[in-house]
C-alpha cells in the first residue's frame, strides 16, 4: 500500500467516527472531554456552532453518532452521546454573552425563509450574523417547526424549543408568524436577494383501505393528530387504539395515545421488528410504556358498523429476499386476524408538498414531485431560490436538516456575493499534540471500564397521567462525568513517525488490542490478514507508513484502536505521538485567511 | 514508561487458545522499565510462547536475580509462581524449587550483570549440574541500573553513551554453556520475535538445562554508533544458522522444505523442532563444531544466532540423584520424616563395623 496521507483532512476525521456520521460533523469528543471536565457551557458552544439546537437534539436526535461510536465496536454499547448533549445544555450557565451579536452594519441583502424549522432557522442564524437581514415565515403562531408540532412534549418540553429558538431569532432575525405563504410567485415579486424553502413534509401518508372514507372519524393521520395534540386541540383518545406504522411517528403516536387515556394501545407493523423505521430506543420506550408492538400485519380493511369503528382486519405475511437482498412480503395464507379497537392513528410515512410553489416560474420539480437540486448546493433550478431540510431531499431528521441549513446559507452568501457556488471552503482542521510529560498527556487517557450508564426517568404512573411532563430527567453532573469517560478520545489522533522509528517492536508489545504491526508491504487484502490481529472491518482505515529502516512497514488497524496512548508512552523515540485533531465545518462568510 | 495499566477491553474476536485463555491471561503487571527497552519484547515473547504452548499458568515457576533483567518476571505471567532472588543467586534458589517439586516448568530470569559478574559461579554450575530448566539471559552489555558502565558481556573495543572504550575480553555466556553441558543453547535478539518466540517454546518444551542468550538493546545507555548492542548494530551483523519452528505433537505440518535444508528433531515429549538451515555446513548437533563456528564469527565481529546446540536424549539433575518422582509437598510427614528409628538404622547401615 502506498503511506497513508495523514494531511487529507477526511484522513483522520474518519476515524473520529462519531464526527464523520454526523452530518453537521460536531467535533464530539471535545465536547465530550469538556463536559467530563465540568465545562458545560464550554461544550454547549461547542455543539451551538454545529449543531444549532443542543438542547432539541440532546433530547430527539436521530444520533447516528451512537451507532457509529468504536466503544460499540469494544463493548457492549457505544457512548451515550446524544444524552450527554443534553447535560450540556440543562447544565450550562448563562450563555448569552457568548453568542454571535448582528453586526452593526447591515451588507443591505433581505433574505426570505420560509418555514421556521430547524433548515430555516440555521440558515437565519448562520446569515444573520454577517450582516444579512432576515426573514423567517411561519404558518404556526411559533417558532420550532415540526420540533414543535410533532414531537410530543413528554420528549422535548416547549421551554427547550423557546429558549434555542430565542437565541437565533435574537440575533434581529424577523419572524413573521401567523403566515401563510401561498405563492412563491408573489414572495419572489417582493423583491428577496435569495429564497430558502425550509417547509418540510408537511403531508402524512394514508392508509387508502376500505372502510377508511366512512369510519373517517375515528381515524386520524399521525402527524396531524401529534400536532393537535401538541397545540392541545386534541387532549383525549378512545381506551382502545391502533397505530399504524414502524418509524418514529408511530413511537410518538402510541406512546402520546397512553397518555390521553388509551389503555389498550397497540402498534401494527408491516414489516418484521428489527427492519422497522423507528430508532432502537424508541422502540423501547414505548415496550417500556407496555405497548406491544405487532409485526408482519399488513393492514387490509377498517372495520366499522355505520360509521362507527369496530377494528382493523389484517393479513398476515413473511419477508421474503430475492438475490439483490429486495424484500417482499408475502401472505402466509393464514386466515386474516381481526383487532378491536375505537381509534386509529395512521403513521405510515411522509410526503413533501409544495402547492405554493407555481409550476411556471421555472423552478422544476422531477418525477417525484420533489425540486430538482444540486445536492451540494441545495440551489434549484431558479437561482434565488434554496432548499433545505425534509422539504430538500426528502424527510430525514432535524440534524440532517441542520447540516442542509448551514450548506445552504454558504450557498446564499457566495450567491449574494456573485460567486461561484463552488468556492466552498474545506473544513478548518487543527493537528496539535497533546503531550505535557513523560507519561502525561491533556486528555485523560485511562480507559474507562463503565458500562453505558441509563438516564434516570421520572415513575411512569406519573408521566402517562400528565403528556406535558418530561419523561426523562437527564444524567446528573456525576453520571455525566462517568459516561462522558467512557468516550474513547477518537480524535487524539495517534500519528507515526518513520523517520524516527527504531523499531523496538515496543508499541507492538504494548498495544491493548494488538492494532500495530511491523511487517512486510504489500495489497491492502493481503496486508489486512497478515497483521498480528486480522483488520476484518474493511469500513475501517489502515494507517500504513512509509518504508523503514528494515525494509518493513508500520500497519496500524485504525479500527479497534483505544486511543489510550501507551504506544506513544512506551515509544523510546517519539515516533509516536498522540495529536488531537480538531475538524470544524466551514461556515458562511468565512474567507481563506491572506498569509 | 506509563503508570497505567492496560486497558482490560478486548477487541470482540480476541483468540483463545484450548485452555480459553487470551494472550493477554498471559501478561503481567505493567512495565516499568524505560520506553522502548529490549526487554520488554523478551517479556512479550514469553507471554506468545506460553500462550501458544496452552501452558497453565500456575503449572509455571519464574524465577530471577537482581537488575533491570530480573524485574521483567513481574511483566509477564502475572498467574505464575515469582521469586525475586538476591543479586546472582536465582540459579541455586532455582535448584533447589526443582529439586522440591519436578511438576513445574522452571523459567530462570537474568542478566548480563547477574550471569556474568555476581552470579557467574551459579550459572556455571546450575548448566553443569543439568538443572532441568530454561535460563533466559536478557544481556544488554551494560549496567542499566546503575547508570550505563560496561558489563561484563559487553565487546572489546566497543564505546559507552559517553564515548569510553571498553578494553576488557567480554565473556560469551552462550561459548560457557555449550562447554558447561548445556543440552539446549540459543542465541537470539529482542528485535526478532520470529527467531525468539520458537526457541522460548523449545526451550520450555525441552529436557535438561536450557539456555537462551537473547540480546537485547539498552536503549537508554546502550543503543548508539559504536555499541555491539544496538538495534541498529544486532540487526546489522546479525548472522542466523537457521530458522526453528516449534511443532507440538497435536500440530500437523504442511510446509515442505527441499531436500537437505531441514534438520527435524524430535524431543524427549514428542514435540518437534525443524530447523531451517541458513548455513548448511551448520550441524547443531556438534558441540565442538558449535563452539569453533562461535568464536570464529565473534572475531569477524559477527553475531551467530539461531538453535546452537540440542541434544534431544539429555538427562536431567533428576535422573543423576535419582529423586524421588513426587513433589515434595504431595508426599505426606510421615514420608518425609520417617522417625528416629529409621534414622538411626540408617546411621547405623554407613557406620564401618
Amino acid at each position: 500500500m502506498i503511506p497513508t496521507n495523514i494531511g487529507a483532512h477526511d484522513y483522520f476525521h474518519k476515524v473520529v467516527d462519531c464526527q464523520w456520521a454526523c452530518p453537521a460533523h460536531t467535533p464530539v469528543p471535545e465536547y465530550i472531554r469538556l463536559i467530563a471536565g465540568g465545562r458545560y457551557s464550554d461544550a454547549y458552544m461547542i455543539n451551538w456552532r454545529s449543531n444549532v439546537f443542543p438542547g432539541i437534539l440532546g433530547r430527539v436526535c436521530d444520533r447516528p453518532c451512537e451507532p457509529a461510536c468504536r466503544r460499540g465496536r469494544l463493548d457492549q454499547e457505544p457512548v451515550a452521546i446524544c444524552r450527554l448533549k443534553r447535560v450540556a445544555a440543562d447544565l450550562k450557565d448563562d450563555i448569552n454573552d457568548r453568542l454571535p451579536k448582528q453586526p452593526g452594519k447591515m451588507n443591505g441583502k433581505r433574505i426570505a425563509c420560509v418555514g421556521a424549522g430547524p433548515a430555516s432557522l440555521t440558515v437565519a442564524r448562520d446569515l444573520a450574523v454577517i450582516g444579512y437581514r432576515m426573514t423567517v415565515f411561519d404558518s404556526g403562531a411559533f417558532p420550532g417547526g415540526m420540533m414543535r408540532s410533532q414531537i410530543p412534549k413528554f420528549r422535548l418540553p416547549d421551554n427547550v424549543i423557546d429558549e434555542e429558538c430565542g437565541y437565533i431569532l435574537n440575533l434581529g432575525v424577523e419572524a413573521r408568524y401567523n403566515h401563510w405563504v401561498n405563492s412563491l410567485r408573489d414572495l419572489l415579486a417582493e423583491g428577496w436577494d435569495a429564497v430558502f424553502v425550509g417547509t418540510g413534509a408537511p403531508r402524512g401518508r394514508d392508509a387508502e383501505l376500505p372502510g377508511r372514507q366512512e369510519a373517517a372519524a375515528h381515524i386520524h393521520i399521525g402527524i396531524d393528530w401529534l400536532a393537535n395534540v401538541a397545540f392541545g386541540h386534541t387532549s383525549r383518545i378512545s381506551p382502545r387504539v391502533i397505530v399504524l406504522g414502524g418509524g418514529n411517528t408511530a413511537m410518538d403516536c402510541c406512546r402520546s395515545a397512553r397518555r390521553l387515556g388509551g389503555e389498550d394501545v397497540k402498534v401494527v407493523v408491516r414489516s418484521g421488528f428489527e427492519e422497522m423505521k423507528a430508532s432502537p430506543w424508541e422502540k423501547e420506550d414505548a415496550i417500556h410504556e407496555d405497548i406491544p408492538i405487532i409485526n408482519m400485519h399488513v393492514p387490509k380493511e377498517f372495520v366499522h358498523d355505520k360509521g362507527k369503528l369496530n377494528g382493523v382486519l389484517f393479513e398476515l405475511v413473511r419477508a421474503e429476499y430475492d438475490a439483490t437482498g429486495k424484500r417482499s412480503l408475502i401472505p402466509t395464507g393464514d386466515p386474516d386476524v381481526f383487532m378491536e379497537c375505537d381509534e386509529v392513528l395512521v403513521a405510515i410515512g411522509q410526503e413533501n408538498a409544495f402547492p405554493w410553489i407555481e409550476k411556471d416560474i421555472g423552478l422544476e420539480f422531477d418525477q417525484w414531485n420533489m425540486p430538482v437540486l444540486n445536492p451540494a448546493t441545495l440551489q434549484s433550478t431558479l437561482p434565488k431560490v434554496f432548499f433545505g431540510g425534509d422539504a430538500a431531499l426528502g424527510p430525514k431528521n432535524i440534524i440532517t436538516a441542520v447540516a442542509q441549513g448551514h450548506e445552504a446559507a454558504i450557498s446564499i452568501d457566495l450567491f449574494c456575493k456573485g460567486r461561484s457556488l463552488e468556492d466552498r471552503l474545506p473544513p478548518l482542521t487543527n493537528l496539535v499534540s497533546q503531550k505535557m510529560g513523560i507519561h502525561e498527556w491533556s486528555y485523560d487517557n485511562q480507559v474507562s471500564e463503565e458500562e453505558r450508564k441509563k438516564v434516570p426517568v421520572k415513575a411512569l404512573e406519573k408521566t402517562l397521567k400528565d403528556i406535558r411532563l418530561e419523561l426523562e430527567m437527564g444524567f446528573d453532573p456525576y453520571m455525566a462525568c462517568s459516561e462522558a469517560e467512557r468516550c474513547l478520545n477518537c480524535d487524539i489522533e495517534t500519528v507515526f513517525t518513520g523517520k524516527t522509528c527504531i523499531e523496538c517492536d515496543a508499541c507492538v508489545d504494548i498495544c491493548p488490542t494488538e492494532c500495530i504491526t511491523f511487517t512486510a508491504n504489500g495489497e491492502e487484502n493481503d496486508l489486512r490478514a497478515r497483521l498480528k490481529a486480522p483488520a476484518d472491518n474493511l469500513e475501517q482505515a489502515l494507517y500504513v507508513s512509509d518504508v523503514l529502516k528494515t525494509g518493513r512497514v508500520m500497519v496500524k488497524d485504525e479500527n479497534i484502536c483505544l486511543h489510550c496512548g501507551m504506544c506513544a508512552e512506551r515509544c523510546p523515540t517519539g515516533a509516536w505521538d498522540m495529536q488531537k485533531f480538531f475538524l470544524q465545518t466551514a461556515e458562511a462568510g468565512m474567507e481563506v485567511r491572506k498569509t | 514508561m506509563t503508570y497505567l495499566a492496560k486497558p482490560r477491553l478486548l477487541r470482540p474476536d480476541t483468540p483463545r487458545n484450548t485452555l480459553g485463555y487470551t494472550r493477554r491471561d498471559y501478561e503481567g503487571a505493567i512495565s516499568t522499565l524505560c520506553a522502548g527497552c529490549g526487554h520488554d519484547s523478551i517479556s512479550a515473547a514469553v507471554v506468545q510462547a506460553c500462550y501458544d504452548l496452552d501452558i497453565e499458568p500456575h503449572r509455571v515457576a519464574k524465577l530471577s536475580g537482581i537488575g533491570c533483567s530480573s524485574k521483567t518476571p513481574d511483566y509477564f505471567l502475572g498467574n505464575s509462581h515469582g521469586f525475586n532472588t538476591t543479586h546472582g543467586r536465582m540459579p541455586s534458589v532455582l535448584t533447589g524449587a526443582a529439586l522440591a517439586n519436578r511438576d513445574l516448568i522452571y523459567l530462570g530470569v537474568s542478566g548480563d550483570g547477574d550471569s556474568a559478574s555476581i552470579g557467574i559461579g551459579q550459572f556455571a554450575h546450575a548448566m553443569r549440574r543439568g538443572v532441568n530448566m530454561t535460563y533466559l539471559v536478557e544481556n544488554n552489555g551494560v549496567y542499566g541500573l546503575t547508570k550505563g558502565q560496561f558489563s561484563a558481556t559487553a565487546d572489546k573495543g566497543s564505546k559507552s553513551k559517553r564515548g569510553v572504550v571498553n578494553n576488557e575480553t567480554p565473556i560469551d555466556l552462550v561459548a560457557l554453556a555449550l562447554q558447561l553441558g548445556a543440552s539446549y543453547v540459543a542465541r537470539s535478539f529482542s528485535g526478532d520475535k520470529e527467531q525468539l518466540i520458537p526457541l522460548i517454546k523449545g526451550a520450555l518444551r525441552h529436557l535438561g538445562p536450557s539456555f537462551i542468550d537473547v540480546i537485547s538493546p539498552c536503549v537508554t545507555f546502550n543503543n548508539h554508533a559504536g555499541s555491539t548492542k544496538s538495534y541498529d548494530y544486532v540487526r546489522e551483523h546479525n548472522d542466523a544458522v537457521n530458522r526453528l519452528d516449534f511443532i507440538l505433537p497435536r500440530d500437523r505440518i504442511n510446509a515442505s522444505y527441499p531436500p537437505g535444508s531441514l534438520r527435524r528433531i524430535v524431543q524427549h515429549d514428542g514435540s518437534i523442532l525443524h530447523l531451517r538451515k541458513l548455513d548448511s555446513d551448520y550441524d547443531p548437533s556438534d558441540r565442538i563444531g558449535a563452539m569453533n563456528h562461535l568464536q570464529e564469527r565473534h572475531a569477524l565481529g559477527e553475531i551467530v544466532t539461531g538453535l546452537l546446540y540440542v541434544d534431544s536424549s539429555a538427562e536431567d539433575l533428576h535422573r543423576h540423584l535419582n529423586t524421588v518422582e513426587k513433589p515434595l509437598n504431595q508426599l505426606g510427614d510421615a514420608y518425609l520424616c520417617p522417625g528416629s528409628k529409621v534414622l538411626e538404622a540408617l546411621n547405623a547401615s554407613l557406620r564401618r563395623s
